[in-house]
């Protein structure tokens, strides 16, 4: 099977997502569809799958041309999709949810479980999944649940499978358990299509790459002879550096520690037990784990979100805990959120609210009574200036920005004020590649300048190339402190839990 | 120039183009008393009498000094009512409860109007801040069990509605309050220094627009300044628009909650002492007359925006005002005024509705 798209194009209002772009895939290969935020990939993969339709261009499906008019029209024609986000019902089992819209029925009209769960467990074993039809999706781990939504379309007999960023929610382990099976997919003549924006791993799992920039396809690339920076500098139109510099610097004194430090946990988060960790000057420490081992709650509890039952934090050796989260800011204590749309940004408010979104307060912008909006003005002029962002003005609401700018504006708001310790938490998550280039800089540059960073990020690769010192975060526990030059195997063990 | 900068960042709060902000609400209006008066076709009334019905509604609320009058003068407590509705909005907190905290300030008010003697300046600024005071302080009450025990403050003010309505009829019955001579529940009327003054007694003096007008113009500026140039305003909005944001950035979410119902409550208040003191000069059961409710349509209609409260609130003053000239000049109905109330609330609410049977005014798409 072979299935085609020909300059396909889309766009909204004035704004071209897709411009005649081209691309094919066939049974028993693997394409690697490579590109940032914003480059049209989600908008491509939404016309192939029926959510959207083209304004021109043709879909072939062995060589006849289709219309998909809902998504149901493409999963008949046999194409199915993995989103990033699974859609799992997650108090149901996984044969409930493979069978969910298509369900089997008995002749008295009755949901047939007996041949859904059949069928589960035969499309597991064939391919390798090893996914027990009988469990509730809310308690199997992350990288269960992406079987269960493969298992899911292809009980809905899908030739074509495209996966929409499927390593970004697994841990290094789950990855290669992942690329196992889409070799296995290959094999038995599946059609793949695989959405990243991590290089390195299209150069290891695809037969072609196709690299889109700015809804134009500007690229193919063949994975055995081409190298990341070549991929990189096709995604993002110019050469880019992606070796950070790290020079050594002698660590100085202790910034930040932290002893016994424990926290409660709720239904749904991570309680924390027994945190014992010291951050120096000069230093960036970097939290590697799997999303949900309890980073997030260290955080909070470090920057004042979040109640700490019992030990203590210090910093410059004095105690501080439970402490409301300006007196944390105002100790020179900065904290670049996890998620910059929900925490650290609000989206609705100008770039110039945001820049002083937690400094409004200070004399420079206040009387203590009414704001001076002048001279927020005139800081955020310079903050988009020193670190880049790019606005047609002051005045629009941040969610006019693309993600890459968001990000500076929080890092320049964060850093452009009086700082001793700066916690990052995925300071470039979901940022195109040439503002991760800026973002790393700037944090070295920062530490080289004698700031400490605590450096929260799921990316590995992040971790590694940042990192003075890396420790593990699992189920809570810091289940491991290593030095950045270990064998990435040997920390990826470690956020599962393995540790000898 | 300084000001364009002003109103510019005030709107792009609210990401709403020009077209969202002036002619949705236009049109709004046009198409909900057009349906009125189609109603009103559907019941079997005459076009002589829908036509006629239409007039005195223009008529009744712009078409003379006395129509103007009295259609400012409805529009007074509608606005004040209406500004801490939308400084509620602003933080995110949804206040059924002004027509309980207009009962509550409209009654201490009262109290101080015919019990206090002092000369005419001094007892109307005392009148009116006690007022004021206990609107606040009845707000307050939900706005604490917001903060602190999490309790939904749109069941919160309703309660105390209720509660606001009872309290009322057991107040008024009080030998201290209950004018002398009678069984009903209602109130010795106010001092004439705590009546506020009205302001055209020198073309008529029965034109009863009074100086509560003013007062609420410069209530809508206080809180234009206060919501977009204060401290307390920028945390008001942070708390609304983004609560994870708001506390990342250091707001005190429970204290800014409790300030910004307070400050609710503190202009509801106000409008019921206005009220008393400007119009009605004493206190009846029901003195509150759903102004606290139609007030929650005039913040909405106006977006939450000072300036836009300002205009809705004159608007459903001309609405009451024609209103009345419409029952007695083509002798339909007022309740033909709140289907038409009601309809412009849908209509605004739902702008999208507004946009498809009106496509050539907003463009393509």
């Amino acid at each position: 099977m072979k299935i085609e798209l020909k300059e396909i194009s889309k766009s909204f209002g004035p704004v071209a997502a897709n411009t005649k772009i081209n691309l094919s895939v066939s049974s028993g290969e693997v394409l690697g569809l490579l590109g940032e935020n914003g480059a049209g990939k989600t908008t491509l993969m939404n016309i192939l799958t029926g959510l959207y339709q083209p304004d021109s261009g043709q879909i072939l499906i062995r060589d006849q041309e289709r219309k998909f008019y809902n998504p149901r029209d493409a999963i008949k024609n046999g194409i199915g999709m993995v989103h990033q986000h699974f859609m799992l019902v997650p108090v149901f089992s996984v044969s409930e949810n493979v069978i969910l819209g298509n369900e089997p029925i008995t002749n008295v009209n009755r949901i047939n479980k007996k041949e859904a769960r059949e069928e589960v467990l035969k499309i597991s074993s064939k391919y390798n999944l090893d996914v027990d039809p009988d469990e509730l999706v809310e308690r199997l781990p992350v990288g269960v649940q992406q079987r269960v939504e493969i298992i899911k379309i292809l009980f809905r007999e899908a030739e074509l499978l495209i996966f929409d960023e499927p390593t970004a929610v697994l841990t290094p382990q789950e990855v290669l358990d992942f690329f196992r099976i889409v070799s296995n997919l290959k094999k038995s003549g599946k059609a793949i299509i695989f959405i990243t924006h991590k290089l390195h791993e299209v150069i290891q799992i695809c037969d072609r790459i196709n690299v889109l920039r700015r809804g134009e396809m500007v690229g193919e690339a063949n994975p055995k002879k081409t190298s990341n920076s070549e991929l990189a500098e096709l995604m993002v139109g110019r050469s880019v550096n992606l070796k950070t510099k790290r020079p050594k610097i002698n660590r100085g004194k202790v910034l930040l520690e932290t002893k016994n430090l424990q926290v409660m946990s709720n239904k749904k988060e991570m309680g924390l037990s027994n945190i014992n960790l010291k951050l120096h000057e000069n230093e960036i420490l970097g939290i590697a784990g799997v999303q949900g081992n309890g980073q997030t709650e260290f955080i909070e509890a470090l920057t004042g979100l979040r109640k700490i039952s019992s030990g203590e934090i210090s910093y410059f050796d004095k105690r501080y805990t439970n402490l409301s989260p300006r007196k944390i800011h105002k100790m020179g204590i900065k904290h670049i959120p996890e998620d910059r749309q929900k925490q650290g940004l609000i989206n609705e408010f100008s770039i110039i609210e945001n820049v002083v979104l937690n400094t409004y307060y200070e004399d420079a912008f206040s009387n203590n009574i009414s704001l001076n909006w002048n001279s927020a003005k005139s800081e955020a002029a310079r903050v988009m200036k020193q670190f880049d962002v790019r606005a047609s003005s002051e005045t629009i609401p941040a969610n006019n920005l693309s993600g890459g700018n968001q990000q500076k504006l929080v890092i320049g708001r964060e850093m452009s004020r009086k700082i001793n310790l700066l916690i990052a938490s995925q300071p470039t998550r979901g940022v195109d590649v040439g503002s991760i280039e800026y973002i790393h800089s700037q944090i070295i540059s920062a530490r080289n300048a004698g700031i400490g960073i605590l450096l929260n990020s799921t990316e590995l690769e992040e971790i590694i190339a940042l990192s003075d010192r890396i420790i593990v975060f699992f189920e809570g526990k810091i289940v491991a402190e290593l030095s950045s030059n270990t064998d990435p195997q040997i920390i990826g063990m470690a956020m599962a839990g393995v540790v000898n | 120039m300084k000001n364009s900068i002003k109103i510019k960042q005030a709107f792009s709060v609210d990401r709403t183009t020009f077209q969202d902000i002036f002619f949705i609400p236009i049109l709004a209006i046009s198409l909900a008393i057009s349906l009125g008066l189609l109603l009103l076709l559907l019941t079997g009334e005459s076009y002589q009498t829908a036509l006629t019905a239409l007039i005195a509604l223009f008529v009744g609320s712009f078409g003379s000094v006395s129509a103007l009058s009295e259609t400012l003068t409805a529009a007074t407590p509608l606005i004040f009512a209406a500004l801490g509705i939308a400084i509620g909005f602003r933080a995110g907190l949804f206040n059924i409860g002004a027509e309980g905290q207009i009962i509550v300030g409209g009654l201490a008010a009262v109290i101080i109007g015919f019990s206090v003697e002092l000369p005419l300046m001094l007892h109307l600024t005392l009148m009116l801040s006690v007022g004021a005071a206990f609107g606040a302080g009845y707000a307050f009450i939900s706005g604490w069990l917001k903060a602190f025990t999490g309790a939904h403050e749109v069941i919160t003010t309703i309660m105390l509605n209720l509660i606001a309505f009872r309290l009322l009829d057991f107040f008024l019955r009080l030998p201290f309050i209950q004018k002398e001579g009678r069984n009903d529940p209602i109130s010795k009327s106010v001092l004439d220094t705590a009546e506020l003054p009205r302001l055209l007694v020198l073309i008529d003096p029965n034109l009863r627009i009074h100086a509560g007008f003013l007062l609420a113009i410069l209530a809508v500026i206080l809180v234009y300044w206060i919501i977009f140039h204060t401290t307390i305003g920028f945390e008001f909005r942070m708390v609304g628009t983004n609560l994870n944001a708001a506390k990342y950035a250091g707001v005190n979410s429970s204290l800014t909650i409790v300030l910004a119902m307070s400050a609710a409550g503190l202009c509801a208040g106000l409008a019921g002492a206005s009220q008393i003191s400007g119009v009605l000069g004493r206190a009846t059961s029901g003195f509150s007359a759903g102004i606290g409710f139609d007030a929650i349509a005039v913040a909405l209609l106006g977006r939450a925006h000072p300036i836009g409260v300002l205009f809705s609130g004159i608007l459903f003053g001309a609405l009451v005002a024609g209103g009345r000239e419409m029952q007695v000049s083509a002798g339909v109905s007022l309740d033909l005024i709140t289907v038409i109330q009601a309809l412009i609330i849908i209509f605004v609410a739902a702008p999208i509705l507004v946009k498809s049977i009106f496509p050539w005014f907003f463009g393509k798409k």
